[in-house]
């Protein structure tokens, strides 16, 4: 069992833990991912690692309620305690093996969507930490689903948009990048994370820019050490398992409208069974899906 | 009785069992397996125990059944096999022992697989355990991997004296006998996890969610956290696939992500938050073992299932057993065809897939005869899911990140037979992790040959 140190509500439905896992926090670095069950029938989880912190043995996670599970880990509170967490999982991104000159000599622009926006942290702090200053835009549907901003204020230069101008610049994150270039910016390298249909945009324009771009793919997994090629999608001719190959791959090469489409997989029985636990007996078939 | 006729073990009726995941085969009740034991011939250099790659006593125990003695029986089988009731169920006896068996040569071989369940069944539900290790001798062994060869090799070092704590990458111990073997073929609650107890019963400690390789490495484990050897028994997990055209489309599967969902994640059990699609026709390809444990876990989903394999059924690779009991459920084997392609309709969902015909040519280096394509004899079979059964490879994560650690061009490691040593001084290996995709014997076998050759190597040292 691994213990939940800290867990604090961002947002209604988003949830950010630190939890007890040594031998993760030993290990990880920026870019890669962990797995976990909340409990013993638990499914397994996959979730980009937010922070981590060797010292203690702890690692931080943030995750958003989307389906049945993940609505089960809202309701867990400090002290109680999470039945897996097993990693560090996939290739650190690389950043971290790049020469810290050759960074430096690069202006970084992250781009982070959402839920996206934790995993994009601990990527910006390892810049910060180790002298390069990147620029980062977090871009959320509106002001209250900003998170993590005073966190990332401490390690990089900011620019937050909401897509009803609630919060900082108004629209999308695509739109704040071209802005930005507009405004005079220039980059050498975009790193994007987010929700699989804003990291196709944000490469659709990345490649007019012709600016390298970095995504980091969330598809449906299951064991996550490269066993079951449930992850598997297309970068350029070949077929990556996001799990081992990646999670992070030339956003220029991947196809996206696929990887969407493989996210369907198992759309309608994740709704079924979230409908099910909210719902419970009162369900009366308005899914659309039951009989 | 006639001594030449086996004594029939009872099954689950294949229409019943067709539709749910129980147990197939019910095993001998006591009367039948000493009655059955009676047939043996205790031969005084009995062909069988050559024939088992862990080389258990064999007429020994059967002795002990014919004398109504389980216990005995039981603690002689423990002294060469840490999973009887794994065995008994999941090897492949009419090649290995019951294909040497004397009494096979003019009538039906001893049914020793079955009464060696009957022994692991019956003692388990008399509560008797494996006898216990001597006397502790204060040396660390970490084993990778809490499969077929990883639990024996634990085992046999346990029993030794040795302090072994295994790492296993997933949440459940038990490798391919929780994640890939079926419920209906091996139950987990009732026979893996009781041999699992059994093993940790010795002093074997298991760590779970530990991947090496990530979580931390073999260097490491010898290094940093105090131990005097590693075995790698970590398997051949990864999947193969094609590589044609529709690949990617939502119904495909490798047969690693079907019954690791149904079987490590219970998507099976109504219960289960584990999605698993449940197909009206599905397409499996391949004829091995995996590829009749997928088949028959989506006729049990309620699919019509058609096996795809480019060979005959001459060739077929699995048990023969397995392609009986499908056969009998129902499975539809469409042989000497291929897939070339996976058609999709307009939103990615498998419509079906398109086969070509095969005809057998000339023998290639395995000495089966290698499948040929017959020239525009494509066909399409209708179906909503294509399950891939091409085998499996070993996984990267280990001998990528350890230094010194030698593997050939399929990514096996390269190990000594006798002693499972590799390239690196401490560092052994066995099972799939070596040889590739085989059976749970030989991997067994393989941990048992490391456990003495860690042994040897410790003692020395």
């Amino acid at each position: 069992m691994f213990k939940i140190l800290e867990a604090n509500k961002l947002t209604p439905t988003i949830i950010q833990m630190i939890v007890e896992a040594p031998r993760v926090a030993k290990h990880c670095l920026p870019g890669q991912f962990l797995i976990i069950r909340v409990d013993e029938e638990g499914e397994r989880i996959p979730l980009t690692i937010c922070d981590y912190d060797r010292e203690k043995g702890t690692v931080e996670i943030v995750v958003q309620a989307i389906g049945a599970e993940t609505n089960k880990l809202m309701s867990l509170k400090t002290g109680d305690e999470l039945a897996d967490v097993v990693g560090p999982l996939g290739n650190a991104s690389e950043l971290c093996s790049t020469e810290i000159e050759e960074l430096k000599a690069k202006k970084i622009v992250f781009i982070a969507g959402g839920v996206g926006t934790a995993p994009v942290y601990p990527q910006a702090k390892w810049l910060h930490e180790h002298g390069v200053q990147a620029d980062v835009i977090i871009g959320a549907k509106n002001k209250d689903l900003v998170i993590l901003e005073d966190r990332f204020k401490e390690v990089c230069n900011l620019y937050i948009t909401t897509d009803d101008g609630s919060y900082g610049r108004s629209g999308m994150v695509t739109k704040c990048l071209q802005d930005l270039y507009d405004e005079g910016h220039s980059y050498d390298l975009c790193i994007a994370i987010g929700p699989m249909i804003m990291m196709k945009f944000v490469c659709k324009l990345t490649k007019e820019l012709n600016l390298p771009t970095i995504v980091s793919m969330n598809p449906i997994m299951v064991d996550g050490t490269g066993m079951c090629g449930a992850c598997r999608l297309m970068v350029g001719d070949e077929v990556k398992f996001a799990c081992v190959d990646g999670p992070e791959f030339d956003g220029h090469l991947v196809d996206f409208d696929q990887a969407m489409t493989r996210m369907q997989l198992y759309k309608s029985e994740e709704g079924r069974l979230l409908l099910k636990q909210q719902e419970g007996d009162t369900h009366h078939g308005g899914c659309g899906n039951c009989e | 009785m006639d001594p030449f006729v086996r004594i029939p073990v009872r099954e689950q009726d294949p229409k019943v069992r067709a539709t749910n995941f129980e147990e197939v085969c019910l095993g001998y009740n006591k009367e039948e397996a000493m009655e059955e034991a009676s047939r043996c011939l205790n031969c005084p250099k009995p062909l069988c125990v050559q024939g088992c790659p862990v080389a258990i006593d064999i007429p020994g125990f059967i002795q002990q059944v014919k004398a109504g003695d389980v216990e005995k029986a039981y603690q002689i089988i423990s002294e060469s096999s840490a999973l009887p009731a794994v065995c008994g169920r999941v090897c492949p006896q009419e090649s290995q022992c019951e294909g040497k068996c004397v009494r096979g040569f003019k009538g039906d071989a001893v049914s020793i697989g079955k009464l060696e369940r009957f022994v692991a069944d019956t003692a388990r539900e008399m509560g008797i355990k494996p006898a216990g290790p001597k006397e502790k001798n204060g040396k660390k062994v970490a084993v990778i991997g809490s499969g077929p060869s990883g639990l024996t090799c634990a085992g046999d070092l346990a029993k030794m004296g040795y302090d072994v704590t295994i790492f296993e990458a997933l949440h459940e111990a038990g490798g391919v006998l929780v994640y890939g073997i079926p419920e209906f073929r091996l139950p987990k609650e009732k026979v893996v996890k009781q041999e699992v107890e059994n093993v940790k019963s010795l002093g074997v400690k298991i760590e779970k969610d530990v991947v090496i390789g990530k979580s931390t490495t073999i260097d490491g484990l010898l290094e940093e956290e105090g131990f005097d050897a590693v075995f790698i028994g970590s398997g051949a997990g990864l999947p193969r696939f094609m590589n044609i055209p529709g690949e990617q489309s939502l119904g495909v599967f490798s047969a690693n992500e079907f019954l690791t969902r149904s079987n490590l994640m219970k998507a099976f059990d109504e219960n289960s938050t584990t999605p698993i699609m449940k197909p009206k026709k599905c397409v499996v390809v391949g004829g091995g073992n995996v590829a009749m444990d997928a088949a028959r876990t989506a006729l049990r989903l309620g699919s019509e299932v058609h096996v795809v394999y480019r060979r005959s059924e001459a060739e077929l690779p699995a048990r023969a057993e397995e392609v009986h009991h499908a056969k009998e459920e129902g499975i539809i084997f469409d042989l000497l065809c291929n897939p070339v392609e996976i058609l999709a309709d307009e939103k990615g969902w498998v419509k079906g897939c398109k086969c070509i015909r095969m005809e057998l040519g000339e023998p290639d280096e395995s000495g089966r005869r290698s499948p040929v394509e017959v020239p525009g004899s494509e066909f399409e079979i209708e179906c909503d899911a294509v399950i891939m059964s091409l085998g499996t490879s070993p996984n990267p994560l280990i001998s990528s990140t350890t230094s010194g650690l030698d593997v050939n061009r399929r990514k096996c490691i390269v190990a000594d037979e006798a002693s499972g040593l590799t390239s690196k001084e401490g560092v052994y290996a066995g099972g799939d992790a070596v040889t590739g995709a085989a059976t749970v014997i030989l991997a067994m076998g393989a941990g048992k040959a490391a456990a003495k050759g860690i042994d040897e190597y410790l003692s020395a040292k």
